[in-house]
């Protein structure tokens, strides 16, 4: 007797392994890793042109800061008994910004020690990711400075292509001579003169940073005015008289305008999260920079200003709040 | 009004997912043994339950009148015994009263009310009455007594019907604004006649061109006009579609009236019409069922008070065990635990979230990196109400008006560290309700 064939049962849920949770019930599938991943390959052209003009001996400050401090945080979370972190890419980004803050001659134990300063004292002491006021590579940066001036100021002279080549010939950073130029625009725009590993290469920053407003990563505002207002302000003191200050495509090209700019004050943390707060943050970075470097002592405009600007952040943010929909919009309608 | 229509400011746009179902024209659910109608189905007071165990109904019959005026009357699905007066998982997971209908089979239309065939020289405001009697409600998910919103004490200027249907998933408004192009447009003007307006305008989404070009064909016979909006959500909210389509905000706090405007669902458009040209009231209604896991998605017309797990089997039960089950769409729906649940006039979907893509995360903290300010289509700060709401500050989160938050969940969607901002905003919102409750007792 054949069996006749028959339709499968009809399977319904089981209602004892649904979950109940709010909406939304859909996510977009950013992650913080994937925003971080992106903005350390926004940073990609720049440790190639490091490596370029300095060197292996950039790669390996490179390597150790970046190794140094995720270490430097999972040993915290450890010892503080956190969940790891390290995945979430945030430590990776401080160390590699770190080390674009540092010259290719920087001793070793001064990169641990910037990893150290960078990941407890600028970041973990204030609740890890997302708590920390500061910038916590621009926190061990300026520590050192202030530590170590001498040798956070000598900077090794570019090889380009010579890979080996890490003789530590110092020479004067451009904008610590005043009033001459020691590097051509051309070599500045390239990076061909001496600096910090980052900030030498106008040209791949510029890259990098076209990247990051076109993945809408950082709010283009930040970039745009703070770069804005330092042009204005030096073309100003320039066109009154050029004895002060070089001119404003010089203060450009020239230190560590342009990664900072782009990598140091966009730092999602520490900067605004409104289109108009992080246009008065860029524009007061702008103005800091621009008199510490005319006027200033320190060749340390960019660092001091975003530090300084990071500390009005939560003041931006809170005079900046806007009206919502349908608030002052209506009424004015109405009168 | 412009030909152009203005974007609203913000929002998001996932995956619409439409593709499921949107091709599925709609089928008649076929009649079930017995239904279980939940009572309270509107936004406002429950209807007062005019029925006992035993009595015999026809379709359509009362079961239960309406007790004030923002309520509206609810009716028997089909014919058969009242079996049961017992209480049902409702949809918001706890059990709500409901009313068991035992069907005799033969589903007999009883004494309706009487068509008003002759609705353009009818008088408004019978047929306005002729809206609240027959219970029809905002379809599109709030369940907002219609007749409610006819009676603006504010001047209007402009009746908008909402085919938006931004949320992904759902195609049900598609499918009726498609398949019945004739009843939407006909429910606009009868709502613009009981406004006293002349002509109407229908927001549909450009991805239903379809539906655009049906509705077209009729549309100028009745001085209706089909405006073709941005597909992004959440379009459909109500504030949003007025802004798109008048450039007028509806103030904080406010209703359309504020702007001068009406604004209804269109399967509620289509409801009117049947209540006025049929002398039906609203016992039924068009809903998709709809999700991955699914063998057969589609779109129904389902009798209030089905069971999911009868949508559900029409359509085909399951492949692979989801991990949520929805009423509404992914965005604002409402996530259930139990197949018992039943049909509501609001319920525009029946979704199940397959496990893959269910948003079960662990909250990271914020990192302020204001993907939810740009998206926020109320321009609030989403990131820092919720960090108030952390820190239960919840007079903070007043002040940063969380209030004005129609929680779309456009902000839980796009944030990167996964964060529960729409559960903060509705904890915060019940907190500062309370908190006034509490202020205006003293």
């Amino acid at each position: 007797m054949a069996e006749e064939t028959t339709t499968p049962a009809i399977q319904l849920p089981d209602a004892t392994k649904l979950v109940v949770s709010n909406s939304p019930h859909i996510r977009g599938n950013e992650t913080i890793s994937k925003v971080m991943v992106q903005v350390l390959l926004a940073l990609l052209p720049a440790a190639i042109a490091a490596v370029w003009f300095f060197g292996l001996a950039a790669l390996k400050v490179m390597v150790l800061c970046t190794v140094g401090c995720i270490a430097v945080e999972e040993i915290w979370n450890k010892c503080t008994k956190r969940a790891t972190t390290w995945k979430d890419g945030s430590a990776a980004i401080t160390g590699l910004l770190l080390a674009m803050n540092l010259s290719s001659g920087t001793p070793w134990w001064i990169c641990i020690l910037g990893c150290l300063l960078a990941i407890i004292l600028g970041k973990q002491l204030f609740g890890g990711l997302g708590f920390n006021p500061f910038n916590p590579a621009l926190v061990a940066r300026v520590a050192l400075l202030i530590g170590f001036p001498s040798l956070m100021t000598s900077w090794v002279a570019p090889t380009p292509g010579n890979l080996t080549v890490c003789d530590a010939m110092t020479g004067a950073t451009p904008l610590g001579a005043q009033g001459e130029a020691v590097a051509s625009l051309a070599d500045l725009f390239s990076g061909n003169v001496g600096g910090c590993l980052g900030e030498t290469s106008a040209l791949a920053l510029l890259l990098g940073g076209a990247f990051l407003i076109v993945r809408k990563l950082i709010k283009w505002q930040v970039p745009a005015a703070f770069i804005g207002t330092v042009v204005v302000i030096s073309g100003l003191v320039h066109a009154i008289n050029p004895e002060i200050t070089q001119t404003p495509i010089y203060h450009v090209l020239a230190g560590g305008l342009l990664i900072g700019a782009f990598f140091m004050a966009t730092d999602m943390v520490t900067s605004p999260m409104t289109a108009k707060g992080a246009l008065i943050f860029g524009c007061g970075c702008g103005l800091i920079t621009s008199v510490i470097r005319i006027w200033g002592g320190y060749p340390e405009g960019v660092s001091f200003s975003i530090l300084f600007m990071n500390a009005l952040t939560p003041l931006i943010d809170r005079y900046t709040i806007g009206k919502p929909f349908g608030y002052i919009r209506v009424k004015k309608e109405a009168a | 009004m412009s030909d152009k229509p203005r974007k609203f400011k913000g929002g998001v746009h996932p995956n619409d997912s439409k593709a499921l179902s949107a091709a599925k024209a709609v089928q008649d659910a076929p009649l079930l043994d017995s239904y279980n109608v939940i009572v309270h189905q509107n936004i406002g007071a429950p209807p007062e339950v005019i029925v006992k165990k035993g009595d015999t109904v026809k379709k359509g019959d009362l079961l239960a009148k309406a007790s004030g005026f923002v309520s509206v009357p609810l009716h028997a699905p089909t014919s058969g015994t009242v079996s049961a007066l017992e209480k049902c998982p409702g949809p918001t997971c706890i059990s709500v009263p409901s009313i068991t209908i035992t069907a005799d089979g033969e589903d007999a239309w009883g004494d309706c009310m009487e068509p008003i065939s002759d609705w353009q020289n009818a008088d408004p405001a019978a047929l306005k009455q002729r809206v609240a009697d027959a219970g029809i409600v905002g379809m599109g998910g709030a369940g907002f007594p219609s007749h409610v919103k006819l009676s603006p004490n504010k001047p209007i200027d402009t009746l908008i019907l909402n085919g938006a249907e931004c949320e992904p998933y759902l195609t049900a408004d598609h499918r009726l604004m498609l398949e019945e192009a004739e009843k939407v447009v006909l429910g606009a003007a009868i709502l613009a006649r009981i406004l006293g307006l002349n002509g109407a305008t229908i927001g549909v989404e450009n991805n239903k061109p379809d539906a655009i070009e049906e509705l077209n064909k009729i549309a100028g016979k009745y001085n209706v006009k089909v405006q073709g909006l941005r597909v992004n959500y959440p379009q459909g909210a109500e504030k949003q579609l007025i802004y798109a389509l008048t450039g007028r905000e509806v103030p904080i706090g406010g209703l359309p009236m504020d702007a001068g405007c009406v604004v209804q669902n269109v399967a509620s458009a289509a409801a009117v019409t049947d209540a006025v040209i049929n002398g039906r009231p609203l016992i039924e209604r068009i809903t998709t069922v709809t999700g991955e896991p699914l063998v057969n998605p589609g779109n129904w017309r389902f009798r209030l008070g089905t069971p999911i797990s009868k949508a559900l089997e029409l359509a085909g039960g399951i492949k692979t065990q989801p991990a949520k089950l929805l009423l509404g769409g992914p965005m604002m729906g409402f996530a259930q635990n139990s197949l018992d649940v039943t049909v509501m006039k609001n319920t525009s979907g029946i979704l199940l979230i397959p496990v893959e893509t269910a948003s079960q995360y662990t909250s990271e903290p914020c990192i302020r990196c204001g993907r939810c300010v740009e998206v926020c289509p109320m321009d609030i700060l989403p990131a820092t109400i919720s960090q108030a709401v952390e820190n239960e500050r919840f007079d903070w989160s007043a002040q940063l008006n969380v209030m004005a938050c129609i929680e779309c969940g456009s902000c839980s969607y796009v944030c990167p560290s996964h964060r529960p901002l729409n559960q903060h905003f509705k904890r915060a919102k019940a907190e500062i309700a309370a908190a006034r409750r509490k202020e205006q007792k003293k």
